[in-house]
């Protein structure tokens, strides 16, 4: 089975998010990148198909810094790794643009993606290759498996509803976080991915299709901070505690 | 503008969400309409009219259960006839398909999940939280027509209108590739959160502080809960789990441990009476949603509280 996975070199939302003084964009020097949380269950579920059925798993990430991301993937069990230089930033339809162009060159059976990245939280570049790809796609799945020549996805619904559905080969899936538990990335793995391939795959991207006007914080502040010295904390925090009644 | 608006319904009931569509759809409007779009279930399209200019009700092969490509088969077919502007769509578990698959068939601009949209001399200018809910940016569009798929419960100010319904008869031009093949019902849970008065919740940040949190909750009469990473991580079971895709939960008081606030998350406790935090990053947004908050690290400030309860044996009402 030829699998292929989607991954972004993404900044972690747990590093410093300081607006950079255009006001449209952050301050790259705070920032700690990383594969994308959501992609890592997709590499994982992409390496178990190829564990399960044979074949050969490709990466393909969208940046002209993602090298770390792919050699991770490489490290964990991917075969070869495509890299598109090129910077989409929040633009998910340009980021669907150069993946499509990847996938048009490449023969697949199945393409994984992670359900949403973490910076962004747009949850779309995965659908809208699928969309222009013209092939059968599910968001959101918590079970995966593929049998005779379709994936049987199961999606995650609103309020611990799901749903099943039949997805015939080729089709892509974007992966719901919790779906497995990726695995380490191990000496040997780092050892390994440094024989594997990573090549880049130059695209011309169209226009923009929005443009950032500005990066704010959140306007609203509601929370009363309570400061002090941790046992004063402690204190007040068993105070409000009592307010509504639940302690006697 | 004409602006549409997708409803959704699942088991014979609207998604609340569909009317808070239209309701955006009436405040970005301008001199245009606002017209609501319900596919596979006639009798609902009554109460779409009170909030809507025009309601188109299609039915056709194969509508009655949600399927992406059908559904945006359906709906081209409409639009090619009827051009929008702006279509809404719920950032739903059916937004999250239909809105880029029709996005895509009509080479347009999508953004996901906004919380604000204004209206431009050419275009849009749409808002919507990056970082899980850390920042938000101002995004500008200025092609028409648009997709955008919108945050729930955000635009509750309800319009009184009487539109028109017009029923449609269309079928997909072709069999969906993708096929249904059964819904699953949540799952029987042991613990039902729901029911609790009071709550302690761990997130990320307080995966370490389980056995604290957990006498803490045991303390206070209360129940654990936990947001998505923490059960992603097995250390709770998803009947704990609080969000959108997890229960809904109104208690006496909500104590958020290491949870950052996503909306997925605040979604299902927001409403809580009194909502206490405590997280180490000043920038976490649950301090948007919290009465109170602590900016400290829950494996300090935890044991504190559990000593200080312990010395003056508290007696849970419950």
């Amino acid at each position: 089975m030829r699998i292929f996975v989607l991954v972004k070199h993404s900044p972690s939302p747990e590093s410093l998010l300081r607006v950079s003084a255009d006001g449209k964009s952050l301050d790259p020097t705070c920032l700690t990148y990383d594969i994308n949380e959501w992609d890592r269950y997709a590499v994982e579920e992409a390496v178990r198909l190829k564990e399960k059925h044979g074949g050969e798993v490709v990466a393909v990430s969208v940046g002209t810094n993602c090298d770390a991301t792919l050699r991770k993937c490489l490290a964990m069990g991917v075969d070869r790794a495509i890299k598109v230089p090129a910077e989409p930033g929040f633009d998910a339809s340009m980021a669907a643009e150069a993946v499509v162009d990847v996938l048009k060159c490449e023969a697949f059976d199945i393409v994984l993606s992670g359900f949403m990245s973490q910076d962004a939280n747009n949850a779309l570049v995965g659908a809208l290759a699928a969309a222009k790809l013209d092939i059968p796609f599910a968001t959101a799945v918590t079970e995966l498996s593929v049998e005779g020549g379709e994936a049987r996805a199961v999606r995650e619904l609103e309020g611990g509803y799901r749903e099943e559905v039949a997805l015939p080969l080729p089709c892509l899936v974007t992966v719901q976080s919790g779906i497995n538990e990726p695995r380490y990335v191990s000496i040997m793995g780092i050892k390994a991915a440094k024989a594997k391939e990573l090549k880049d795959h130059p695209v011309k991207l169209g226009d923009a299709t929005v443009s950032t006007e500005r990066i704010y914080a959140p306007p609203t502040r509601r929370a009363e901070i309570i400061s002090g010295a941790p046992l004063e904390v402690a204190e007040k925090l068993i105070e409000l505690i009592r307010s509504k009644g639940v302690l006697r | 503008m004409r602006v549409f608006a997708i409803a959704e319904h699942r088991l014979g009931e609207l998604n609340p969400t569909s009317f808070e569509l239209l309701n955006l759809a009436n405040k970005i409007k301008g001199d245009g309409t606002s017209e609501a779009v319900i596919i596979g279930d006639e009798t609902l399209s009554n109460s779409l009219a009170s909030h809507a200019d025009t309601v188109w009700s299609i039915s056709g092969d194969q509508l009655e259960n949600y399927n992406p490509e059908s559904h945006a088969d359906v709906l081209l077919q409409l639009f090619k006839r009827e051009p929008p502007d702006t279509v809404l769509l719920g950032n739903t578990s059916q937004g999250y398909e239909l809105a880029p698959l029709i996005a895509a068939k009509l080479h347009c601009p999508i953004v996901t999940d906004i919380v604000e949209a204004s209206p431009e001399q050419k275009g849009l200018t749409v808002s919507r939280y990056i970082y899980q809910g850390k920042l938000m940016v101002d995004l500008k569009i200025s092609r028409t027509p648009c997709i955008l798929t919108v945050r729930q419960g955000i635009f509750k100010n309800e319009a009184k209108l009487s539109g028109k319904i017009i029923k449609l008869k269309l079928n997909p031009t072709k069999p969906p590739k993708r096929r249904f093949l059964k819904l699953i019902e949540p799952e029987k849970c042991e613990v039902d959160i729901c029911k609790a008065d009071a709550i302690v919740a761990i997130g990320r940040g307080a995966t370490a502080s389980l056995q604290l949190a957990t006498k803490l909750a045991a303390l206070i009469g209360g129940t654990l809960a936990g947001s998505r990473p923490v059960i992603d991580s097995g250390l709770l079971t998803k009947d704990r789990q609080v969000g959108i895709s997890g229960k809904t939960v109104k208690p006496k008081i909500y104590i958020a441990l290491g949870i950052s606030g996503a909306f997925q998350h605040t979604i299902g406790m927001k409403d809580s009476e009194l909502i206490i935090a405590v997280n180490k990053d000043p920038q976490a947004p649950i301090f948007n949603v919290a009465h109170y908050g602590a900016i400290a690290d829950v494996q300090e400030i935890l044991p504190k509280i559990i000593n200080k309860l312990e010395e003056h044996p508290p007696t849970p009402t419950t």
